[in-house]
């Protein structure tokens, strides 16, 4: 899922300085698993910025709104009626939902209250963990299930560097050298020898340096 | 046993500590309380496995984000004892009661009154 961390109070007391009657909407998506933008989160960010507000003794109004995902359009939509009643509209999912939501209701602002991080799984509940960088050309089978691209802080292909050091990387003790894991993998499998197999370099295009991408699907394009 | 506190305090019941959201301290001062403090059983005691556990870590978070948005922290507190202990309940009420005493009225009243 895409995890996302939710921004400081005071950021988005900033961003609403001005307004009187703001909308807050969540997404039932990815950020309702990790935590950060569901309704629930929705209902704590509403009323902290009514206390923090209220103390300063220029109530804010806030409506709360959770549609079932902000990166559709067909969902977007069913807020038609509502963005037009509001100074500003505060969105909590990733960082494509303040985005679709401008794009469909251009004359409205719109705030993202949260930081989209990265595309991760939950370790345990509360803590989530990078695992995909999203290049494009997956080569997670060529390392055993363990993605040097979105692991290893160098993405190296071929590590492990000289910076891993008791299996853990040179950026910090917290961080696991992945490489170390595949090397250790690929020994415990007996398979150290996949790793001098020459192989084409990794098409990095598909990556973000070929610039912002697209997919079409043919197949589902009416 | 005949104890009093302070009738300021008004009780909420739920079944387990660990029912209360954070949503739901929020609400209280958003609301205009000048404290709130949970009353959960002894750590390690919760008929529940870890209900007062999960009630700490969200008073917590609110005390958190009170201190960001410039509210005393202290407003929102855990306490842990056991039901039987009839005396310690007086005891914490007077205590929060004290404590709030001297943090003043909640500014949410005194500038959001309008």
């Amino acid at each position: 899922m895409i995890v996302a961390d939710r921004k400081p109070i005071n950021e988005i007391l900033d961003m609403v300085k001005r307004c009187n009657k703001i909308l807050i909407v969540g997404c039932k998506g990815c950020v309702t698993v990790c935590n950060v933008g569901g309704s629930k989160e929705v209902g704590i960010l509403a009323s902290i910025l009514k206390i923090a507000r209220k103390k300063e003794g220029r109530p804010l109004e806030v409506d709360e709104k959770t549609i079932e995902r902000q990166c559709d359009p067909e969902y977007v939509e069913q807020l038609k009626d509502l963005v037009g009643q509001y100074d500003a509209v505060i969105s909590m999912a990733c960082g494509v939902g303040p985005q679709f939501l401008s794009e469909a209701y251009p004359e409205q602002r719109f705030f993202p209250a949260v930081n989209t991080t990265f595309f991760g799984g939950a370790l345990q509940h509360g803590i989530w963990a990078e695992r995909c960088a999203g290049c494009g050309t997956c080569v997670i089978h060529y390392y055993d299930g363990l993605c040097p691209v979105a692991r290893c802080s160098k993405s190296l292909l071929n590590g492990p560097c000289g910076g891993s050091a008791n299996g853990k990387c040179e950026i910090s003790k917290e961080v696991d050298c992945i490489w170390d894991m595949i090397v250790r993998k690929k020994m415990e499998q007996g398979r150290l020898d996949d790793l001098v197999e020459i192989k084409p370099a990794k098409d990095w295009r598909t990556a973000r340096d070929g610039g912002p991408r697209k997919s079409i699907r043919e197949e589902l394009v009416q | 046993m005949r104890l009093t506190y302070p009738s300021s305090i008004k009780v909420i019941q739920v079944p387990c500590t660990g029912r209360v959201d954070i949503v739901h301290l929020l609400k209280a001062i958003e609301d205009g309380a000048d404290g709130v403090y949970v009353a959960g059983c002894l750590e390690g005691e919760c008929h529940f496995i870890s209900g007062n556990l999960k009630a700490k870590k969200r008073v917590q978070y609110v005390k958190k984000v009170l201190e960001e948005v410039g509210m005393a922290p202290g407003r929102v507190e855990m306490f842990n004892l056991s039901a039987g202990e009839g005396n310690r309940f007086a005891e914490i009420a007077n205590e929060m009661f004290n404590r709030i005493k001297e943090l003043g009225p909640s500014p949410l009243r005194i500038k959001g009154a309008a």
